[in-house]
This record gives C-alpha cells, structure tokens and sequence, in this order.
C-alpha cells in the first residue's frame, strides 16, 4: 500500500500528477480537509483559502491534462503571511494589517504561482516575523505538532508546524536572524535560508532589510530543492536581488559529500547547548564521515558577538521598516483620533503588539542622535568582523555545521517574560544573516520525542551544495520522514 | 551697530525625468489626486526601491556644470520623520556621501562686478506629497502624486551678503539647470524652490550668529522679501537685547513676513543611517565620460562668446544668455541677418522683451519668430525704415503674425531717402509757420526740435532722419 | 546601559507609539536588559574595520531606466485605506 498523499514528498506527489494517479484538485482538497481539522490544535493558519485554492488545482489539472504542465504543477503549499498575495488578507501576523488586502503578489508568490503551485493558504508567524516560538502573533500561538504544550519555533512556526504535521508538503518561509531554520528545527523538519539576494524580498514585508531572505520548509532537501528552484531569480524590482542565473538545485543533490570538508564550529558547542542535542549532532557527524566527508574543527572568533550584533541592526531597520504602518494609507486606525499625533501614536500603539513595539523602541534608540555611533556603527563593524570569520572558514572548509537551536522545543510562556532569553535561542543561526550566507537545518534525532536540529552553513550561493550534503545525510537516515502519531 | 547678513541657500530642484525616482510612476503635474501614486510611491508593505538612471545622470550632470567633484561611491540614506505627507516615515536622500561634492558658480553684482558663490554639494533625493488644508473642517487632505518625484538639492556655502546676491545665485542656478535641461524651472509648480538659512553677524565679525531657516520658498520675489523681512526681524530682536532662535520659519506673502513653524521643531532628531533596500551608488570613468561629453555650452562660456564674437557688452551678453531659448533665438536673428549682432541684441533685449513680458510668454511662445525679427532688423539696417518706424512695424508684426516687409509694403511705410522729396515737405513746413521761423532764426534753437517734428509728421514718420536733420538745418539757416 | 521612564516616553513619541502607564516600567526593565546584552559589543576590537551595511559587498546599486511602467490604480490601492475622499487620503489636520 503506498503511503497517504499528505505524507509524501513533493517529488512523489509530482510523478503521482504527471501520472494522474491522483488529481490536484483531490490532493488539494484532502490537505485543505487537514488544514481545517488541525486548526483548532495547532493554529497554524491565518488563512485558509478554499475555494482560490480548489480553482487554482482545476486550473492546473487543466494544464496536466494538456501537456503544459511544469513540475510544480499542481502542488499546493502554503504562504507565510509575510508574503502579499494578490487579493488575499496579507496580515504579517499583526493587528495592524489584520483587514489588510494586498492588491499584488509578492515575486516569490508570483513565481510560485507561474510554476503552477496552488496555495492553500497564509501560514501563522510572529507578528511581522519578530520572534522565536511564535507566541507574538496577534492571531495566537502556533502550537507544536510534536507536542501542542510546546512552541514550534519562530518566527516560520505556522510554516514550519504545517510542514511538521503534513498538513502541505511545503512552505515559503523568511529567515532574518533564524525564523527558516529554528523552526524548522523545532518541528523536525527541513528549512533552506538562501543566500541574501538569491530570492526576491519585493513583495515579502520587510522586517530587516540587510538580513530578511526568503526561503523554504519541507520534509526533505530534495523537497526544498524543487521549490527554491522555482522560487529563486533576479528581480528587477529588488535592488538587492543578485543578477545570477539559478542553478537546477534538484540535480545537484545528487552530488554527494564524498570528499567534503566538513568545519565543526567550535563556538558552536558552548555551555547553553543542551548535552542530549549535542550527543545527537555528534551522531550525525559521524554519520557525514562515514559518507566520504572529512571533519575538521573550525572557529569563528568573533562569532559570539552575532546576538548583540543583530539586536542593533534589526531593531534599527526594523524601526525605520515599520514607521510606514502610521494608520493614513493602510493599515490599522484608530477610532477618532484628536489631533494628528494621537493619529500617528494610537494608531501605532494599537496595532503594534508588545515585542514589535520594544524593537521598534530599540531600533530608534540605537539610532538616536548621541547613539549612532556607539551602537548602530560598532554593530555594523562587529558585522563585519563576524563576516570575515566565516569567509575566512570557507577558505578552508566547504560547508560548517552546528546545531540549529540551542535546546529542543521548549513550552509555550516559557521564555516570554524575558525576552533576552528568548533572543539567545537564535544564537547560533544569526551568524548565517549577517554574514549573508546560506543555511540549512536538517532533523538528526530527538530529544525527549522532540526534534533536533543540525545546522549546514555554506559560503554565498552554495545552496546546492548545502542541499547535496542534506540530502546524503536524508538518503541514510529517516529521521526527516518522521511524523508525528495524530498526524498519521 | 552695523550689521553684515550672511545667507546660504539650499535650493530644490524637481529633476525633470518621465518617471520617479524609485519607481515607473509618471511624474507629470496636474495628475487627479493620488493618480500617479503607485504601489512603492505609497509607501505598500513589501515594496521596495530601484533608482532610476536618469536622474543620476542629471545630477551629475550639474555637478560637472559647477565643477564639482563628483564621488565614486555615494549613498542612499534614510530621513526618519512622521508626516503625512511622507508616506514611508522616512525620506530616501542621501546624507553623509552625496553624489556631488564641493563645487562653485560665479554671480554678477549689481556693480557689475563678479562673486564666487560656493556649492558645498548636491545630492539626490525624493520629494514628498503634499498637504492640502482648504474646505476641510479639522482635517488634512493628501495627494501623493508627487511624492517619489526626484529631487536634487544644492546646498550652498553660507557666501551670500545680501537679499539681491540671494536672488541672483538662485537665478544662475535657475539658468543653469535649465539650461542643462534637467530641470524646467517652473516655480508656481514647485519644480524649482529653496530654503534659505539667514542670520546676522556685526559687521566684521567671523563668527556666524544664530540662523533661522526659512522654508519653501518659491518666487525670486519671495526670496528677497522674505530674506529682508528676516534680517530686519534678526537686527532688531538683536538690538532689542534679545537672541535669534534656531528654527524653521515660514513666509507668508500675503503679510510680507515670516513666522515661526512650531510643529517642524520638534521632531528634528532624523535618525539618518544607509537605506539598506539600495546599494552603494557607483559612477565610473565612462559613465562620468558620457555625461560630460552630452553637456551643452553653459551660460558663462556662451556669454564670454557673444562678447568676444559679437561685441556686446557683458550686461547685454548676460541677459541674452539668461535662458538657453533666448540665447538661441538671438543667435538666429543674427545668423540670418549675417550681422548686426548688436542691433540684433538691441531688438532682442528692448522690444522683443518688453512684448514678451506684456504678454507673459515664454521665448519659446514668441508671436515674433526669429527668422521674423531678421527680417525686420535686416530693414532698419538696409535703411528701408527707420529704428521709429520699426517699433510701429514690430507692434503689427507681433498682432498680425505678419513678416515685416509685407507690413512695411502694405502700410507704405518704405522710409524716404529721397531728398527732393523730404526737402519739399521742409518747405511747407517753413512756409506754414513764419512765426517760428523767424523766432529761430532770431536765436531761439530750441524750436529745431518743434521743425523736427513738423517736418516728420509731414512725411508720416517717413524721413530718412539722418537725412531730414542735415537738410532742415541747412534750410532753417536760411538762404 | 540602564533606561529611565523618561527616556522610554522620548523613544516611544519619537516612535509615535502610545503607550499605557503600565506597559512603561516593563519597557524599562526589558530595553534596559537588551541594552545590557548589546553593551557585549564594546569587547569587541573594531579599530579601522569598516561598517558593514550590506551582506553583498562589492555589490554596486543597479539603475533602472526612466520608463513609466506604472497605470493609475488609486481605486485599487485606497480600499486600504482608512479614510479617503475625492482620491485623497484625510488625516486630522495638520499644523503648519
């Protein structure tokens, strides 16, 4: 008996259309059948769209049928609502935008859409992506597939807990300081943050501009693969966005990691990383080894400065990002505003929750006048000191590896009432923004039945080596086909 | 106490390209409300920025028309402040690396003589939208049209002395970034505007006082009644024992004054820091090459020229070349004339002017054209009319649309160089007033005028002048 | 680093966000905390090291050519909005 459609991978699911052994309309309308029974559990959406989701499958059974299709014809995923999709309530999980109705398609889901893709729907997240255990969402915590007490990681956990809990087969995510990765790791499965530039951000609501990036959750690397692939490209209307041809990431996995020099980051094994999480690293370490791979101890000096580094940077752009949300255009107003300021000021501090408002405080703080310097420009140079660590790794390693989060998912309100606490659970993957390159969190094991991470960071552009290495390491173990029992 | 003004301008100039700056909107005036706002000029969650090439290439194109350095590597930043009419909360611009650096332009005084007016640097930015206040009870109304318009700024050195040199730097950069055709100039539309920062200092002192800085400034007029009413206001709270207060003010042309602008006060701590959406702007040798290589003749090179080339004085040089338009609708009159550049210039600056300011129009929208002036000039000059004659002849010109030989021929205006004929009328003239003629001839040469004009009118105007002067001299004198 | 109440009130009207009174003290406490955290970076030697505000470095901005590409869509883009009248966005009124 083969497996039920909702647990197999993108790849799978793509012969099963082009065979027509299945429909996309009944493969979208079984997910959309678990999207709606697991809300109440896991919260995972924002919003669900049925019936755009059922026209889109007709549409692209239409093409099938027609030879015209493409190989992510007819998939469905699911957005995170950091994404503005044509049409579609785009809420970045705020109060402020929560009647918000984007008149145009992000790049990436316009991307997706002209590869065929169905969206289902707008998966839960951290208000306006700031957060680890997306318990700041104006729409409720996401729960953890693995176990409903615990948080899925943030700031992708509805991205992350759909793909957790095969309620979509992927997700487009966005990863500023680890929201791909951390979440990805909490839910045991796979997330891909490309290197800065490789994705387009028009369209993906800004957060930090120097360190958003789009990126992708699915069970697997050969599932990350199809969909970066498809998602990825320069765009005109993205400054930022690198003008560089996107390699066919789903060949490249078979390149294997014979030969590979591996770094393990020394930095990355302090005192904060729980010692069951460290045990399961080191076991797939040695799997990686027995792979062909080489393992060489690598350090990144300056790399334990990433958390103070980014709480400047973010906050700072995150300040000036989010001064556009003021009640006028779009956007939250509040009743019967006195004179403009109360405008401006209760518009904002209604539709703002309690973590957006202490960054965006931060942000203008550190950029106030007296403080520039001390804080905003020591920060920018400390970014730099930490991007020529991993430079200078990458001349002698291929890839780094660490573990993606400090700890296996912890319980829901643990961590809320301090949020420096909160903040040290991105320690480890915030590296990876602000030098720019890519990164990947694979599962390697559980603790306690829950998920563990282990993180992949490759030099700029060399996702499909990271990919390559992630799916070796997938082709001998199972820990990414893994699901949790109520899932089934 | 003798008081020495000091004034630097920083003066806006909307960049005259078919769409923004960081977006394809079109940039056109006059749009319906928020017609020519889209998606990344309203500020949209998600949008982001691309700079537009042809506002860098105007930009530096009038930094290389001020000599000014112009910087490899400059950078966008972001001005942080709420105001409606901001709709990001933040204005890109750029700030501690500006595109154009340190430059500078030569003013010519009333006296004739020559000043070097200092430009501290030129940078790019946009504008914002606009807030309108009128038939709206409590309430504001915003068009964002034309915010996102590209905007370059030209900050000066603080070189100025006086309301007059304020006006005639603003003007030269007025010509000049006309004449470079990257701006239109047109201020009632706000495409050409300035902030000017006034303050007072006793008379050789080298320590600058406190500055006030008035904004929006948009009429030659305005600038210099606005800085005047400033500096009075400066010397007599000064001298009243009191202190200038470092501000924003406004002017309001209806009073003739300037007031304080409060609600700008406070929230003046912008944040600047790099606007991490744009990548450092960077200008090679070959694009810097290209620019320079499409620059027209600046007004200062084509004013030395018409002096050297075709004798004119300085003065009438520089109001020829005041606008590119006129300069080369000058340039024709004389080049179909094959000569005569300062009857040309004369015609050009006297009349031609004065008709065209009557009627408000531009050189462009001339009811005279310059192959029409040619042809009316190259007539004074082959003697077929006289200069008096001529201004009748313009004035139909002007009304009918007609070239002047058809209005000369049609009203017989052909002068008369006949002297048989001019001493016929003189004749009659002297036979019709006996009793001046012998009150002249009596010693009372006053009355030659009186016979001039007799003699002119008699001949409708007609009389060659010279001619009738030698002549009715000769026959007054009598026989 | 430590923060007082006063200075929460500046950034947060610097922000233009209202806060309530009880929302200040934990303001203090938490950004006084971050500062804290971020006062880590003083450690660090950053004598002649260049401020990075790009992860692409070498990177030049890329320039757009002056075409209109964009139609009148205000319709479209103000059923966002709040309140509009006559293709305007209305705001209280604003002091000049």
């Amino acid at each position: 008996m083969s497996a039920p459609l909702h647990a197999r991978g993108l790849a799978a699911l793509a012969a099963g259309l082009a065979k027509r052994e299945f429909s996309s309309v009944e493969l979208t309308r079984h997910l959309l059948g678990r999207l709606e029974a697991a809300q109440p559990q896991l919260n995972a959406m924002v919003s669900i769209t049925g019936e755009a989701a059922l026209a889109a499958a007709a549409r692209a059974d239409g093409a099938l049928a027609s030879g015209k299709a493409g190989p992510l014809t007819g998939l469905p995923i699911v957005h995170k609502d950091i994404f503005c999709t044509e049409g579609v309530r785009t809420t970045c999980g705020s109060r402020m935008l929560d009647s918000f109705v984007s008149p145009y398609d992000a790049t990436v889901v316009a991307n997706l859409k002209a590869a065929g893709t169905v969206m289902l729907g707008k998966a839960n997240m951290d208000e306006f992506a700031m957060g680890s255990s997306n318990e700041t969402s104006w729409f409720g915590p996401v729960k953890n597939p693995w176990n409903p007490a615990m948080v899925p990681g943030g700031s992708s956990g509805g991205s992350a807990a759909v793909v957790g809990a095969r309620l979509a087969p992927a997700a487009t995510a966005t990863d500023t300081g680890g929201s791909i990765r951390q979440p990805a790791a909490l839910t045991g499965v796979t997330g891909l943050k490309p290197t800065y530039g490789r994705v387009s951000r028009y369209g993906m609501i800004a957060f930090a501009s120097s360190l958003d990036q789009a990126g992708v959750i699915a069970p697997s690397a050969e599932d990350c693969a199809m969909l970066l692939g498809a998602m990825a490209g320069f765009d005109p209307r993205d400054s930022t966005s690198v003008d560089a041809p996107v390699p066919d990431y789903t060949a490249a996995l078979a390149t294997g990691v014979k030969g590979l020099r591996i770094g393990i980051v020394k930095e990355f094994f302090d005192k904060g990383l729980d010692a069951q999480n460290g045990e399961r690293l080191r076991a797939a370490f040695a799997e990686f080894e027995k792979l062909g791979a080489t393992l060489v101890d690598v350090s990144l000096p300056n790399v334990g400065l990433s958390v103070p580094t980014y709480y400047v940077v973010a906050p700072a752009e995150c300040s000036s990002n989010l001064a556009r949300f003021d009640g006028v255009r779009f956007g939250h107003r509040c009743e019967d505003p006195k004179d403009l300021l109360d405008l401006y000021k209760r518009s904002r501090g209604e539709g703002f929750g309690a973590e957006v408002k202490r960054r965006i405080m931060t942000g203008t703080y550190v950029l106030s006048a007296g403080y520039y310097d001390a804080y905003y420009l020591k920060a920018q140079r400390v970014r730099q000191l930490i991007s020529a660590d991993f430079s200078r790794a990458f001349e002698r390693v291929d890839v780094l590896m660490g573990p993606t989060s400090p700890t296996p998912a912890f319980e829901l309100g643990a961590k809320t009432a301090d949020p420096v606490t909160m903040y040290l659970n991105d320690i480890y993957t915030i590296g990876a923004n602000l030098a720019g390159v890519p990164a990947l969190s694979v599962p390697c094991g559980f603790v306690d039945d829950l998920p563990v991470g282990l993180q992949l960071i490759g030099p700029h552009f060399s996702e499909g080596k990271l990919l390559a290495a992630a799916h070796a390491f997938q082709q001998a173990t199972d820990w990414h086909t893994r699901i949790p029992k109520v899932w089934q | 106490m003798n008081w020495e003004t000091v004034i630097g301008l920083e003066i806006h100039a909307q960049l005259s390209t078919k769409s923004k700056i960081f977006s394809g909107s079109a940039t056109a005036y006059g749009a319906a409300p928020n017609a020519q706002a889209n998606l990344v000029d309203l500020g949209y969650p998600g949008v982001l920025p691309v700079l537009n090439g042809e506002a860098v290439r105007m930009a530096v194109s009038f930094g290389l028309a001020v000599q000014a350095e112009i910087a490899p590597r400059s950078v966008f930043a972001r001005k942080n402040y709420f105001y409606p009419d901001l709709p990001k909360g933040y204005q890109i611009s750029q700030y501690e690396l500006p595109v154009v650096g340190k430059g500078a332009l030569d003013i010519v005084l009333e006296d004739g003589t020559r000043k070097r007016i200092g430009i501290t640097r030129a940078h790019l930015e946009e504008d914002a939208g606009k807030s309108m206040h009128e038939g709206l009870a409590g309430a504001s109304a915003i068009d964002l049209n034309r915010a996102g318009t590209p905007l370059v700024e030209i900050v000066s050195e603080p070189d100025m002395r006086s309301a007059k040199e304020a006006v005639a730097y603003m003007k030269k950069v007025h010509t000049l970034v006309r004449y470079l055709g990257i701006c239109d100039g047109n201020m009632q539309e706000g495409s050409f505007r300035c902030d000017a920062n006034v303050s007072v200092r006793p008379q050789g002192s080298d320590r600058f006082g406190t500055r006030a800085e008035i904004k929006n400034l948009n009429s030659f007029r305005f600038v210099e009644k606005a800085i005047n009413y400033e500096v009075a206001r400066q010397i007599e709270l000064l001298e009243g024992g009191g202190k200038v207060v470092q501000e924003t003010r406004l002017y309001d042309p209806d009073k003739g004054e300037t007031r304080s602008m409060r609600s700008k006060e406070e929230a003046n701590d912008y944040r600047y820091f790099p606007d991490p959406d744009l990548l450092p702007l960077e200008i090679d040798a070959a694009f810097l090459a290209a620019v320079r290589a499409a620059l027209p003749e600046l007004p200062d090179a084509k004013a030395a020229r018409f002096v050297a080339h075709y004798g004119l004085s300085e003065y009438d040089a520089g109001v020829l070349t005041a606008s590119r338009e006129l300069a080369a609708y000058y340039e024709e009159v004389v080049q179909r004339l094959g000569g005569e550049p300062k009857l040309a210039a004369n015609w050009v600056t006297g009349d031609l002017a004065a008709f065209l300011n009557r009627d408000s129009l531009e050189i462009g929208d001339s009811r005279v054209g310059a192959a029409q002036l040619a042809g009316l000039v190259g007539r004074i000059a082959d003697q077929t009319i006289s200069g008096k004659i001529a201004k009748d002849v313009f004035e139909a010109m002007w009304a009918s649309g007609h070239d002047a030989d058809a209005i000369i021929e049609g009203k017989g205006l052909r002068q008369i160089t006949d002297s048989g004929a001019i001493e016929r009328a003189i004749d009659e003239v002297m036979a019709r007033n006996p009793g001046q003629l012998a009150e002249y001839r009596a010693g009372k040469d006053k009355l030659f005028g009186f016979f001039v004009g007799q003699a002119m009118k008699a001949t409708q105007g007609k009389a060659n002048p010279a001619q009738l002067n030698d002549l009715l001299k000769r026959k007054l004198a009598g026989p | 680093m430590s923060v007082n109440r006063k200075d929460i009130e500046n950034i947060a009207h610097l922000a233009r966000l209202s806060l309530r009174e009880e929302e200040v003290a934990g303001y203090v406490e938490t950004l006084g905390n971050i500062l804290d955290m971020v006062g880590q970076l003083d450690r660090a030697e950053t004598g002649g090291i260049e401020p990075m505000a790009h992860p692409l470095a070498g990177l030049a901005q890329r320039l757009r050519a002056d075409e209109v590409t964009e139609a009148d869509r205000h319709g479209l883009y103000q059923q966002n909005a709040p309140r509009v009248e006559a293709g305007l966005y209305i705001v209280p009124r604003v002091i000049e």
